[in-house]
């Protein structure tokens, strides 16, 4: 069989490819995205959709599976909290084809609001979790998986983390299972919970676990190794590969299924060792199950070694008192902070509320970036669609209290469809009267540009209708005020905030402008600088622009190759010192998109 | 075989990740387990990004270890010494001579350190500063910087000069390869 470097998520997609599965949905968000971007690699025998967020994503794969059909499902950790209600559910009903739930968890908040460990869902959900140690494993978890889902009548879920998913290492391919041909036949004792279903089907739930317990003692990839010393290391995931770094000469006990734990196995483990250390990412999940099921035996786990962050052999090492803490960085080396694009279109709306003293109440997204200096207008982050929830609850208390209450929220066109509506529901029905900006570049930008219901595009390639924005706050969901403007257009950006924020009313203002990274294939003219009309008063600076920065005499330098020409600094610019450096050139602001695809880009 | 670690850093955009791409596949063809790690997301947004490489006869964890790296190959200067305590020590550090401010010291908030090439010659066994980015600028673009350096790390490294072109000419796009493949002799045959 051929071998090809795949990255975790890559080997998820292939194995869901190699597995029979023919229906694939997913909200992005990292580290979990690229498996549905590899997935439509294989279009043809695979449907793959973008869901509006992840509760709907798995619902969909549900009723997928209610044909008989094999589904996938993916997301990171935060998903499956907006995903948690139909996962109960879904525990419930079973799989009549197989139902794979990839849950991507991010130790270490590379790219999240926090860190969270989804095996407790699966135990929670009363299902099984695999969890496997590198790329191979990822694809064979899937095979698996589906072949648990279908002979156990269950949900499966598949726990990843930051560094399986985005780690590359070689992985067997094998060919296609034939799938099952999808029929729909009614299963009304099963999929219809009500409570007197739903009680029969808890009973049935919890005998599946108490065999799927004895699967896992049986579990080819539950593997027990061989060591030279009686010491053992109980290991999951990706902590398995670590523990191999560090203890050369012993014992390991590798659990690809942490639950249900596989007790008779652990125990057979731990009669063969005096000494056992636990690695695992994030929670003592299977240490607790190794404390309760081997009384008196010494074991090391969280205890010693770190429940913050990534999991790695310096942090084994360290903890172990084998080797210094990692210094860290070097003084005196400067920070290098993500920032908005040079051109990107958020950036006009957040120096506004600069001038403005706003704090806006923010959202999830590239956006998020105008929390940062220079920018510094957003106060508060909290998860998908809390901009405009929070916004209206901190008014609420102020206006009982008679306090100033008008309030700024601010959200990206995704995470507007994600969960974002509901929120402008509450304002509406509830009276409120702050400003929503909905920033909407036409993209799910953060993630890597995946298509979203305003795109006019789905995952797949084929043109879709664009939710209209404006059409479905104004006329949908009666918002009179609802207004649209270009990211680019500074001073209108701004007059129809003053304007919007003084009305008792609620507003809502749609800051329209594709992201700039889908014009990037042009050669755009770019912005320079007149040094002899610049008087170093920084303004420019303020917009926080990678492509504007200081010469050695403190005048501004715009950088020609990083500018997108965008035009903003040049509506800034108190002293008229800027300016296209070819006027006649191509302009990103004076073309859409649309220009743009019909050929106006080179 | 003792596994073997190089460290990729440098600013979101300099097609780093493509380099480490590259890199494993040239490995992997020389009959090593490789294993690749590499973080996206907010990096994706001109903030730092690190990507590494292992290999050896059988490779277990993707993440090199502080103090236990090979190789540091750096497409910025300021990122070397952001990543410089992964070096092993006597290990070697080869850097693109070129600066990207951070936007802090694009903004004048923070300064740009004058002194990176001295502390890296402190920490180095061996260190190369080569001009990728003005080379494969001459060239003609400045985006096959990457290649120059590849072509560098493989100057240094014990693997067979043909197993790097044949991965080059399996994996660059046709109408790339004529630029590709002379921006890796020049990193190869560099001379400080």
């Amino acid at each position: 069989m051929p071998k090809e470097l795949l990255s975790g998520n890559e080997a998820i997609a292939r194995g869901a490819w190699e597995a029979g599965i023919t229906f694939a949905s997913a909200y992005p968000g990292t580290p979990s995205t690229e498996i549905l971007e590899n997935i439509i690699r294989y279009k043809d025998d695979i449907y793959s959709q973008w869901g509006a967020n992840e509760k709907t994503a798995l619902e969909e794969a549900l009723g997928a599976s209610f044909t008989g059909a094999r589904a996938i499902v993916t997301m990171k950790h935060v998903g499956l909290n907006v995903a948690a209600d139909p996962l109960f559910s879904a525990s419930y009903i079973g799989a009549t084809g197989a139902l794979v739930i990839v849950s991507a968890d991010d130790p270490g908040m590379h790219s999240s609001q926090n860190e969270q460990d989804n095996r407790h869902y699966a135990i929670a959900a009363k299902m099984p979790v695999l969890e496997p140690s590198d790329s191979q494993e990822a694809k064979d978890m899937v095979l698996e998986a589906v072949k648990i889902s279908e002979a156990y009548d269950t949900p499966v879920m598949i726990r990843m983390t930051t560094r399986t998913s985005h780690s590359r290492s070689a992985v067997e391919l094998g060919e296609r299972q034939a799938p099952p041909v999808p029929e729909y036949k009614s299963d009304f004792a099963k999929r219809n919970l009500l409570p007197g279903n739903a009680r029969r089907r808890h009973v049935a739930v919890e005998e599946r676990l108490r065999k799927l317990a004895l699967f896992s003692d049986a579990f080819p990839f539950n593997v027990l190794q061989k060591g030279k010393e009686r010491v053992g290391v109980l290991a999951s995931g990706v902590s398995y590969q670590y523990g191999r770094e560090v203890f050369p000469d012993a014992w390991f006990l590798k659990l690809a299924m942490p639950y249900p734990f596989p007790v008779q196995l652990f125990q057979r483990f731990a009669s063969l060792v005096d000494k056992i250390y636990v690695l695992e990412e994030n929670d003592p999940i299977i240490e607790t199950f190794a404390r309760l099921n081997a009384p008196g035996k010494e074991i090391v786990g969280k205890d010693v070694f770190p429940l913050l962050g990534e999991m790695s052999q310096d942090a084994v090492r360290v903890s172990l008192g084998q080797k210094p803490a990692d210094p860290g960085v070097e003084p005196g080396v400067p920070a290098r902070p993500p920032s908005l694009c040079a051109g990107c279109p958020h950036t006009a709306f957040f120096y506004n509320l600069g001038i403005l003293k706003v704090q806006s109440k923010g959202d999830i997204g590239c956006y998020t970036l105008g929390a940062l200096r220079p920018l510094s207008a957003m106060d508060t982050c909290v998860d998908m669609g809390a901009s405009i929830t929070v916004q209206l609850g901190i008014e609420k208390a102020l206006e009982k209290a008679g306090k100033a209450t008008k309030q700024v929220a601010v959200i990206g066109d995704s995470t507007f469809f994600h969960s974002g509506i509901t929120g402008l529901i509450d304002v509406i029905y509830n009276r409120g009267k702050s400003t929503v900006v909905i920033l909407d570049n036409s993209i799910t930008a953060m993630t890597g540009h995946q298509e979203n219901p305003g795109s006019g595009r789905t995952l797949m390639g084929e043109e879709a209708r664009k939710v209209d924005i404006l059409k479905l706050v104004r006329d949908g969901l009666g918002i009179e005020h609802a207004y649209e403007i270009d990211g680019y257009d500074v001073k209108g950006i701004r007059e129809l905030l003053k304007r919007e924020m003084a009305r008792p009313e609620p507003s809502v203002i749609v800051v329209r402008r594709p992201c700039v990274l889908l014009y990037r294939k042009a050669r755009w003219s770019p912005a320079a600088v007149d040094k002899q009309k610049c008087t170093s008063c920084k303004t420019c600076l303020r917009l926080g622009c990678p492509a504007i920065s200081t010469d050695s005499d403190g005048k501004s330098l715009i950088n020609p190759s990083l500018c997108s020409g965008c035009g903003v600094c040049i509506q800034v610019c108190p002293y008229k010192a800027i300016s296209y450096a070819d006027e006649t050139g191509l302009h990103i602001s004076s073309m859409t998109l649309e220009q743009y695809a019909k050929g106006g880009g080179k | 075989m003792k596994t073997q670690s190089i460290l990729i850093c440098g600013v979101g955009g300099q097609g780093i990740l493509t380099a480490s791409d590259l890199l494993s596949d040239v490995l992997l063809q020389a009959g090593f387990q490789v294993k690749k790690s590499e973080v996206h997301g907010m990096s994706q947004r001109g903030g730092d990004v690190v990507s590494t490489v292992r290999f050896g006869e059988e490779v277990f964890s993707p993440l090199p270890a502080v103090g236990e790296t090979d190789y540091i190959l750096a497409f910025e200067k300021l990122e070397a010494l952001r990543q410089a305590r992964f070096l092993a020590p006597r290990g070697i550090v080869l850097v693109n001579d070129f600066v990207w401010k951070p936007l802090p010291v694009a903004a004048g908030f923070e300064a740009y350190p004058e002194d990176v090439v001295e502390r890296l010659k402190q920490r180095a066994g061996e260190l190369v500063v080569i001009p990728a980015t003005d080379i494969a600028t001459r060239l003609g673009n400045e985006k096959a910087s990457n290649v120059v350096l590849i072509g560098l790390l493989a100057s240094r490294m014990k693997i067979a000069k043909e197993t790097w072109l044949d991965v080059l000419r399996r994996k660059v796009p046709a109408r790339f390869l004529d630029l590709n493949l002379k921006a890796f002799e020049a990193g190869f045959g560099f001379q400080a």
